[in-house]
């Protein structure tokens, strides 16, 4: 179903949650709302479901406005953050009732045909008669989530999913979800504060800050072309440089790297961003910043490299296993750092 | 109207706010604030000068202070031995605790006028208390003692019920944090663990004395009633209805009320004020 | 369990505190309730039925059953839908609601009668009227259940808003999201899920209606076999040097807050996490 947002805003008393919030969502596609938390993403995912009233602006379903419906007609499946199975129900009863509240009830045959089809898909049919109290946290999730579908929805939201789970867990049902949703072709929103979780299992993300919108893009865009400050540093694993920005280049050391966008700028205070495997390492030439390994940590094939610079800076590098006993660099010792990309932003520009 | 609704209060999903407040506050309305304000309405056409004169002559200040003094008494007996009970019940472990902590609630649940016939009997002059300590001097049946004593009996839950929960959720490591920096357990008691307990007791206690202040059933019995003596505020209104004096049982009545309302509105803020000492806000 | 040193007091201390707590308890607790029993079968059974298959006796329980069974529901049709009101919704004066809800805790039970003696009494507002229509209300059956619904106002709800409170609105919106109605969000989440505190607040409720005593005896009149319920029932014996018959009546009073104790004691052990947040309130 073809999901549209328009210019909504919310304001709960003093707070601004969202601010004039548009934003196009295709049948079929699995977006994720990726922002820290106050910056209006469960808001946005609450005025969708209908749980909420925007101030302003509509949402429209498949063309149709439906802001004077109901939460209760909308026809969504929401997967609350907490799941908010009904305790005093089993998990057959849980799923069921989506069903059982129906104004043309369906035949208890038929419900009790839809439920074990859905316990089957969330892999839990031995555990219809267990209460919410009795299950493990995936467990519940994936109830929450077979409850939710119950229903047919047009649209599937869901709240921070995998924000109560542990690592471990977390991660499996990550990939399940994904599977889920690539068999099953129904539209998804998900919220998270996760980046790693929204760039794995999203087909878009949406990067909200500050109850507005900072970008909208594939993972692959979201990640190697921050659009923002804010976003490279809320991606994080990122270098942050201060340079200045001239004649279309911003300089930093004896060094100048192509910056678009400031070809008229005249030596203006700037910062850049450069990610650690983006950062070149050399223990001869001349070329970069001047360093010294401070430590080095092997974490499985990559080896991560803390460097000084000067004036304090502090710089991260990644190498692969084979590039750093190459460089037979011991601690103490001075290197070359080259960025091989950056991205330069004014100063003023960062909020 | 609907934008009056939108207005007081956040909007919802849930349905059904409108009906559900109109019940509670037309209830509200109907079986509290009406007869209440019933009471002040009737006050204040009394006149100032007559509302002085019945409200405080030399009968009813007698009666204040029994019923004020008396459960000033009450509480700080309580205040002490409810202290006593909830860390007992909460800390050690012994039998039959479980009942005892079951038959803590009984002032609650036992009938006042129950509890009068039992305390009168036990504390008569020929009952099994009162034949002990009458040979030693001590008159407790008909006397401001036996005032005083039932007044203990129905005030005995809230000290006990305020101090329990808080003594429970009290972390051990803060006691052992105490022990370690060299505290003896005395210490430990009167420095970190009373000034926690604090606000609980100041609530507790405040509840068994708005609670005796009150309180009818239980004593009428074992007080003997006799006028400037032994008679409690709630029985001189019950005495001046009997004589179809209205008037004085208002202006009693008005005043007992005035002063349970300025402890119900201390008792909010203190409560309020340990919930934001908790919380740390 | 804790058996840490630095939290314990040494076992002499122990044992003397529990002493004391020990009996506290059984003094001003257990001696009343263990008198009444006595009292009642002093001078064996055949006396104690006697006692109570009094014409006077069984008109006065069937009175106290018809007064809690109007007063209970009245309160907890009112207890739903303040605690659905207060819990699900934010508005403003909600604090202020929640205070005036718990008004009669803090008003003597003897000013409760009086309020509406002073309403619907002779001299009282509505009297006038009331008597030209030949209704009567006080020193009859209605004053009773009226004082009787004051007295227990507040109970139902007391329980059910910071249960309410603390389970949230998420699963309602669930509901509401799966296509629920209101109304069946109400019956198949709410309900179930308040249904032990809900139970907790019917059964004080239901105690504090049946053994009302000063409310209960300003309007009640004491007509005997009319207008006197179980306690103004036990007072009237009393009063009357019938010793055995006033706590042949009492043993019943005291059997029902015995069932209440347990009955309460089996909900809050075996559904303590649900209750938690009414027990800390």
């Amino acid at each position: 179903m073809q999901l549209d947002i328009q210019n909504v805003s919310k304001r709960f008393g003093t707070f601004q949650a969202l601010r004039d919030v548009s934003l196009s969502i295709d049948s079929g596609e699995l977006v994720a709302l990726l922002g820290p938390s106050g910056s209006g993403k469960t808001t946005l995912l609450r005025i969708i479901a209908g749980l909420e009233t925007p101030d302003s602006g509509q949402v429209l379903f498949e063309g149709e406005n439906v802001s004077d419906l109901s939460a209760r007609h909308r026809q969504v499946g929401f997967v609350f953050q907490h799941y908010a199975l009904f305790r005093h129900m089993t998990v057959f009863e849980n799923v069921a009732f989506g069903l059982r509240v129906r104004k043309q009830r369906p035949s208890k045959g038929t419900i009790e045909a839809k439920v074990r089809e859905l316990l089957h898909l969330v892999q839990l049919e031995s555990m219809g008669d267990r209460y919410p109290s009795q299950l493990s946290g995936g467990q519940r999730q994936r109830v929450a989530l077979a409850r939710a579908l119950a229903i047919e929805p047009r649209v599937l939201l869901l709240d921070e999913p995998f924000g109560a789970l542990d690592a471990q867990v977390r991660k499996e049902l990550r990939r399940w979800l994904r599977r889920l949703h690539d068999e099953m072709g129904i539209t998804g929103v998900f919220v998270t504060h996760d980046q790693e979780e929204a760039l794995e299992v999203a087909d878009r993300v949406v990067v909200t800050h500050r109850g507005g919108i900072e970008q909208v893009g594939s993972p692959a865009e979201i990640y190697d072309h921050p659009a923002t400050p804010f976003i490279y540093q809320f991606l994080g694993n990122v270098n942050r440089l201060s340079v200045r920005l001239h004649q279309g280049a911003a300089r930093i050391g004896g060094l100048a790297f192509p910056a678009g966008g400031f070809e008229n700028a005249q030596d203006l205070p700037g910062i850049a961003f450069v990610r650690p495997h983006d950062l070149g390492i050399s223990a001869e030439g001349t070329e970069g910043i001047p360093v010294s390994l401070r430590h080095a940590v092997v974490i499985g094939p990559t080896v991560r490299l803390e460097l000084e610079g000067p004036d304090h800076l502090t710089l991260e590098a990644e190498l692969s296993r084979s590039a750093f006993d190459a460089l037979k660099a011991h601690p103490g010792q001075a290197l070359w750092a080259r960025p091989e990309s950056v991205r330069a932003f004014l100063e003023e520009g960062e909020r | 109207m609907s934008v009056l609704a939108h207005r007081l209060r956040e909007p919802s999903v849930i349905p059904g706010f409108g009906i559900t407040l109109g019940v509670t506050l037309t209830a509200l309305s109907l079986v509290v604030l009406i007869p209440l304000s019933a009471l002040f309405l009737k006050a204040a056409g009394l006149g100032f000068s007559d509302f002085i004169a019945t409200a405080f002559d030399s009968r009813a200040m007698a009666a204040y202070g029994l019923s004020f003094g008396a459960a000033l008494v009450a509480a700080l007996v309580n205040l002490f031995f409810g202290t006593l009970v909830a860390w007992v019940l909460v800390r050690y472990r012994f039998a039959g605790k479980r009942i005892l902590d079951a038959l803590i609630d009984l002032p609650f649940a036992l009938p006042t006028a129950v509890a009068g016939i039992a305390l009168t009997t036990l504390f008569a002059p020929n009952g099994a208390f009162g034949s002990v300590l009458e040979p030693l001097g001590i008159k407790v049946a008909f006397t401001r003692l036996g005032v005083i004593l039932a007044m203990i009996f129905i005030g005995l839950p809230f000290v006990v019920r305020s101090v329990q929960p808080v003594l429970e959720d009290l972390e051990s490591e803060v006691e052992e944090a105490a022990a370690s920096l060299g505290a003896s357990r005395l210490q430990t008691l009167w420095l970190v663990v009373l000034p926690s307990l604090l606000p609980a007791l100041i609530s507790g206690f405040a509840l068994a004395f708005a609670r005796a202040v009150g309180e009818y059933g239980s004593i009428i019995f074992i007080a003997g009633n006799m006028p400037g003596q032994t008679e409690i505020a709630p029985l001189l209104i019950i005495i001046k209805l009997e004589q179809y004096n209205y008037a004085g049982a208002t202006a009693i009545a008005s005043v007992m009320l005035i002063i349970s309302f300025v402890l119900l509105f201390v008792i909010n803020r203190l409560q309020h004020w340990r919930q934001s000492r908790m919380e740390g806000r | 369990m804790t058996s840490n040193s630095s939290r314990n007091e040494p076992l002499l201390v122990r044992g003397l505190l529990i002493l004391v707590a020990l009996t506290y308890l059984g003094l001003f607790l257990g001696a009343p309730l263990v008198t009444v029993f006595a009292e009642a079968w002093a001078k064996g059974p055949e006396i104690y039925f006697k006692a109570l298959g009094q014409a006077d006796s069984l008109a006065a329980v069937r009175l106290t059953l018809i007064t809690a069974a109007i007063a209970v529901p009245v309160n907890l049709v009112f207890g739903l839908c303040a605690s659905w009101a207060i819990a699900k919704f934010e508005f403003r004066g909600k604090s202020l609601l929640m205070t005036l809800i718990d008004l009669p805790f803090s008003v003597s039970p003897v000013i409760s009668g009086l309020v509406f003696v002073l309403l619907f009494g002779l001299q009282g507002w509505f009297g006038p009227f009331l008597a030209e229509h030949g209704i009567k209300l006080i020193f009859a059956v209605p004053g009773i259940v009226l004082a009787t619904i004051f007295v227990t106002f507040p109970f139902i709800a007391r329980e059910l808003i910071p249960l309410m409170q603390e389970q949230g609105r998420e699963e309602e919106e669930a509901a509401l999201m799966l296509g629920a109605s209101g109304w069946q969000c109400f019956w198949h989440i709410t309900l179930p899920n308040a249904k032990w505190g809900l139970m907790y607040g019917v059964l004080l409720c239901n105690a504090r209606a049946m053994g009302e005593f000063g409310a209960v005896s300003v309007v009640s009149g004491h007509i005997r076999g009319l207008t006197n319920t179980m306690p103004l029932h036990v007072e009237i014996l009393y009063n009357e040097y019938n010793f055995v018959a006033a706590f042949a009546v009492a043993t019943l009073l005291a059997a029902l807050a015995l069932v209440t104790l347990v009955a309460k004691s089996l909900l809050e052990w075996r559904y303590a996490a649900e209750l938690n947040s009414v027990k800390r309130a």
